[in-house]
């Protein structure tokens, strides 16, 4: 592969160990995948730091690197933690957990990562433009930045991302290049699609089939951005899809021909299967979680709205960034919230917290991803269906 | 025999093969202090992989494993070299940062659990 002088350089070790590090990581990524050269990239989403997940070897290691003196050389911000950062005690996380969580952020911090701890930069100032090459890991990002916002990443990992953004570029190869960003499968959506869980639902039967893929929607009537997240994360949760087209609807798809001519049609003409296979039978609810991606300002208005100061049975976790739980703050949307007895809890996710270890076993939410995931990784039945749904078994402990 | 592969990551190493049929995962499928694979169900469930050359087709599982493969190596419970089907960014990330010889396009099916196994960049010597 080509190196330009400069990476040259920084793989001999002129710009320090901490950068040889990465550019060692990048060069071996770029011959397994078969790059011809770099990218410089614009900015980087690194996953990897949750405490659950990392352990005391990812801790060690992120520490270490730092040691090492390595800094980010793009706008960098970091995927959920394992708990809200500052309200952590309040939500019953143990000492010992929080303790090493907060040496986490501080390791990523020293080497200039922005502690935005969500899977949603794009909704807090890490958002990139049409084109833009990027190195995001959290694969609902990957999908939304590639897929609603046309810019271009792989599917990365956490190691990855962070060594990509410690060198400010990535191989080129994968969803960087235009021949490989054509739908492969063509998904004629004949169902009516109304609430997130049912983007959520379709997500998770088209990932379900369509593995690493490419999928074209024909069919879909009207989306928004919420609508979109979902859709994507569940696709990448079931599946490994990090690109998505939506005729009419994303950017690419408005553009050019964004299907291959060889592309096989699926035809999705109901959601009943997803529904089935997402619902455990329990009919007790104690923890109801939304957002799963992170919730924007508009789905916590509609919960507030849903709620209407009712007090909640079941514990109710709305998951957000910091940035726009502040906002909904502003809105006075958290003092509602807040009398009902529920929380919007910053900087993490039902998938990512110690939720086993609280206690909890019977989970509702209306996040595909989130219903796909629970189960296995932490350990409770789920209940998936309409937010509607969602908010009344909080008020009332039942499905 | 000698068998010739794709350097991942480049070094030395001798000693006794462990061959998995199965893809491994060292995310939460191996212990992390002894080296132990606890995976249920998994054909080298129980074996040890501290100082073997562990053999097998490919990495699963989170990219969080890249971490853990450091940890084994701190732990002194990392295999003494790894050598794969077709090496993935995860397994490939973990030998990088543990300094772990890695060398990856080799027949494994020519491998077999026992054999002594000598690796030097790109070569594979089997019983030699």
């Amino acid at each position: 592969m080509e190196l330009t002088k400069r990476e040259k350089l920084m793989l001999k070790g002129n710009e320090g160990e901490g950068v040889q590090k990465a550019m060692e990581i990048l060069v071996t990524l770029a011959e397994i995948y078969n790059a011809r050269k770099m990218v410089e990239i614009k900015s980087a989403q690194v996953a990897g730091v949750s405490y659950k997940n990392l352990g005391d070897a990812g801790l060690e290691f992120l520490e270490e690197w730092a040691e090492e003196g390595a800094k980010v050389k793009v706008p960098t911000t970091l995927n959920p933690a394992g708990m809200d950062l500052k309200n952590w005690k309040k939500l019953g996380i143990p000492e010992e957990f929080a303790k090493k969580q907060l040496m986490v952020v501080k390791a990523y911090e020293k080497m200039g990562a922005k502690p935005t701890c969500t899977c949603t930069p794009y909704l807090v100032g890490n958002l990139p433009t049409f084109g833009d090459h990027i190195a995001w890991s959290e694969s609902s990002a990957v999908c939304y930045a590639n897929s609603v916002i046309g810019a271009r990443t792989n599917r990365e990992g956490g190691p990855s991302a962070l060594a990509a953004a410690i060198a400010g570029r990535t191989p080129l190869y994968g969803y960087h290049l235009d021949e490989n960003r054509k739908g492969k499968f063509l998904i004629e959506v004949e169902c009516k699609l109304d609430k997130i869980s049912d983007f959520g639902a379709l997500g998770y039967l088209v990932g379900k089939k369509i593995g690493n893929s490419v999928p074209y929607f024909k069919g879909i009537q009207k989306a928004d951005s919420d609508q979109l997240k979902a859709l994507g994360a569940a696709m990448a949760a079931s599946g490994a899809v990090a690109l998505f087209h939506v005729k009419e609807i994303t950017p690419e798809a408005k553009l050019h021909n964004t299907v291959s001519e060889s592309a096989e049609t699926i035809v999705i003409d109901s959601l009943k299967e997803a529904y089935r296979e997402l619902n455990a039978e329990t009919g007790e609810i104690d923890f109801v979680a939304i957002g799963c991606p992170h919730a924007s300002l508009a789905e916590i208005e509609q919960i507030a709205d849903l709620l209407k100061g009712q007090e909640v049975r079941a514990k109710l976790w709305i998951t957000t960034s910091s940035e726009v739980k502040e906002m909904a703050k502003r809105k006075s949307l958290l003092e509602k919230i807040e009398k009902s007895g529920a929380n919007i809890v910053a900087d993490t996710c039902m998938i990512v917290a110690p939720i086993k270890e609280m206690g909890l076993k019977n989970m509702a939410t209306n996040a595909g991803k989130a219903a796909f995931y629970a189960p296995a990784h932490c350990g409770v039945n789920v209940r998936f269906g309409s937010l509607d749904k969602c908010i009344e078994a909080a008020v009332t402990g039942r499905w | 025999m000698g068998l010739k592969g794709r350097v991942i990551r480049s070094g030395r190493a001798k000693g006794e093969a462990l061959v998995s049929r199965e893809p491994i995962s060292f995310f939460g499928c191996i212990d992390p202090s002894s080296g132990i694979i606890t995976e249920k169900g998994h054909e080298l469930e129980g074996e040890c992989i501290k100082d073997k050359i562990l053999v097998f087709p490919h990495g699963k599982g989170s990219t969080v494993g890249s971490y853990a493969l450091y940890r084994l190596k701190k732990n002194s419970a990392a295999p003494r070299a790894i050598i794969n089907e077709e090496c993935e960014p995860i397994v490939a990330v973990g030998a990088i940062i543990s300094d772990i010889p890695c060398v990856d396009k080799i027949d494994i099916k020519k491998i077999k659990t026992g054999d002594r196994i000598e690796i030097e960049g790109n070569k594979v010597k089997i019983n030699e």
